[in-house]
């Protein structure tokens, strides 16, 4: 490997005096302040400032509206629109999980039911939320398309048990998707 | 000294000590945080208030965010004061008392307003009217080095012990450039007494800005040939308080990313929250004493301070409060201009900030005082010493300047 010896660069007068870098520095943090003041940052707008620099503040202004297409949030199960529960519990979400957020105790569907041929439903789907870390491999590897991640981002409890989402909870943030349904399906 | 001066003294101590200067140091603690983040395009702490609706109100009133700073030191209060294991207790419990103490004590000669007057009774508005003003704030200010240095050495921990002897020697190394740089002010008041000086900055326009008050002692092109030197002295005095008050551009004692915390490193609770105070003191004290110095101190200027002095309800006269204002709005446009510069300004390598001290900084002083000196005495001499004293002094400088440029140490030049 060649070696490269470089030369410190030679400073000539004014940068020795450094007293014009400090002027310039003066001039460069002031007219940020001034900036910031009028609400004029760079970015203020895209960023939805609050009009003192970029910054959105919090309780009073929300990201609701400005959050992309792509945003992952809470992971949830969804209903079909008929209402049925996509989910077959499969158990496959909870194997690839690289936290293990997620616990499902499965169960069979009786051979009475209209629905026999899909076998199994969850009994109980607990997401942990202070385990999971929103990487949306769980909606990438379900076959059903029964678990999404929502936009929900303000995940908080009090306590440990408020943070893992039940059945129950995750159908509230759920709600329903209409769309493609596999295994479902009577024509299939 | 009868019952009723002693009551003055105390009230003034209580009043201009732990009224109107220690609020100052969470007021700064503040400014330094909102005005750190609108620089840096933030919000900054702006929430903290008093909590009305705790009490049943409707609103609560976040006066954005000017509690913060209390909140922070009731946090501090609160947490554990843990002493490690390792330390020596005797010193390590000192250190913080006499970090924050100094600073304290130099508010005494810092005269804070013109002398107000009532039935007949004139009061300066200064604690301790000393006739060795700066000299005081001086041996007593370096006195809170010891704090530092006490504080890294008997943590007894290897980054808190660098923090303590840098800071030593960067203390010790701008005392000197702090000392000189302001005999040439003190040639041109003829006084030692920060009272004095500010009265004839009051009426003779002040060191930066002599604008007004032209008299035949005091001519304008006097005053102007004098601004030179002013000048110089303002900034060297300036830098080496900054470097003093262990301020950004010169915190090497406890630079984070090179010492953890520095010399604090091992405190916590109350004893940090004293150093804190102690830093943010120094800084208040050296704004005001750069102040009284060269600008005017409590001075209005453009010739408003005898219009001023005289106001007047019966026998109270209250000119001396608005001067007071103007001393602590020109105080705390200065504390803006050290907490600009701490977010401006990269701090200096170790050795750069040796060199400033010792080559630049003491060199540059000790010229000035002569320069000073030749242009107080001027109208005395005759042209042929004013001649001699010019010529000798541009050979004092060029030789000075070729002997720091040939001490400098070249750097190797490398082979390809």
């Amino acid at each position: 490997m060649a070696v490269v010896k470089l030369q410190r660069p030679k400073l000539n007068f004014g940068e020795k005096i450094y007293f014009g870098a400090l002027i310039k520095g003066f001039i460069l943090t002031m007219t940020h302040a001034v900036k910031s003041l009028l609400g004029k940052s760079v970015g203020a707008e895209t960023l939805a400032s609050s009009g003192l620099g970029v910054t959105m503040q919090f309780p009073e202004q929300r990201w609701d509206d400005h959050l992309p297409e792509y945003y992952r949030g809470a992971p949830a199960l969804v209903t079909d629109e008929q209402g049925r529960e996509r989910c077959v519990s499969c158990q496959l979400c909870e194997f690839i999980c690289p936290p293990k957020a997620i616990k499902i105790t499965p169960s069979e569907i009786p051979s009475d039911d209209p629905w026999a041929k899909v076998e199994k439903r969850p009994l109980e789907f607990d997401i942990d939320m202070i385990r999971c870390i929103y990487c949306g491999m769980c909606e990438e590897v379900c076959p059903e398309q029964a678990i999404y991640l929502r936009k929900d981002y303000l995940i908080t409890g009090l306590k440990r048990a408020d943070m893992v989402h039940n059945k129950k909870r995750l159908y509230e943030i759920g709600g329903t998707r209409v769309g493609l349904v596999n295994k479902w399906n009577e024509l299939k | 000294m009868d019952i009723l001066q002693i009551a003055i003294i105390l009230v003034k101590i209580v009043t201009l000590t732990f009224l109107v200067v220690l609020p100052l140091v969470p007021l700064s603690v503040y400014f330094e945080r909102r005005f750190s983040a609108i620089i840096q395009d933030r919000v900054g702490p702006n929430r903290v208030g008093i909590p009305f609706s705790l009490l049943g109100f409707k609103k609560d009133f976040h006066l954005f965010g000017l509690v913060q700073p209390i909140a922070d030191g009731l946090k501090l209060f609160l947490k554990e004061d843990f002493t490690p294991d390792h330390v020596r207790k005797a010193f390590y419990w000192m250190a913080p008392a006499l970090t924050v103490v100094p600073a304290l004590i130099t508010v005494c000669v810092v005269p804070f307003g013109s002398p107000i007057s009532i039935f007949g009774h004139t009061e300066k508005l200064v604690i301790a009217d000393l006739d060795i003003g700066p000299l005081f704030v001086f041996s007593v200010a370096s006195l809170s080095v010891y704090g530092i240095t006490l504080a890294g050495w008997s943590s007894n921990s290897k980054f808190p012990f660098i923090g303590g002897v840098r800071s030593t020697a960067q203390m010790i190394s701008y005392e000197i450039a702090l000392g000189l740089s302001i005999v040439p002010v003190l040639m041109y008041y003829g006084d030692l007494n920060l009272g004095t000086i500010v009265k004839q900055q009051a009426d003779h326009g002040w060191l930066l800005l002599p604008l007004w008050g032209h008299d035949a002692t005091h001519t304008l092109s006097s005053k102007l040939l004098f601004w030179f030197p002013a000048a110089i002295a303002f900034l060297i005095f300036t830098i080496s308080i900054f470097a003093e008050t262990n301020r950004m551009p010169f915190d090497l004692p406890e630079c984070e990313t090179e010492l953890v915390g520095g010399y604090h490193t091992e405190y916590s609770s109350m004893k940090f929250a004293m150093f804190f105070m102690g830093e943010y003191a120094a800084m208040v004290i050296g704004s005001a004493l750069i102040i009284t110095l060269f600008l005017g101190g409590w001075s209005i200027g453009f010739g408003l301070d005898a219009v001023v002095e005289k106001l007047h309800i019966g026998d109270f006269y209250f000119g001396g409060f608005i001067h007071m204002g103007c001393f602590m709005t020109k105080l705390l446009a200065f504390i803006l201009f050290f907490i600009l510069v701490r977010w401006t300004v990269p701090r200096f390598r170790y050795d750069q900030l040796m060199k400033l001290g010792w080559v630049v900084f003491f060199e540059a002083a000790l010229i000035n005082v002569f320069l000073a000196a030749l242009i107080v005495a001027a109208p005395q001499l005759q042209t042929t010493i004013i001649g001699i004293g010019s010529v000798l002094l541009v050979i004092l400088t060029a030789a000075v300047i070729w002997v720091a440029k040939v001490s400098e140490e070249q750097p190797k030049i490398l082979r390809a």
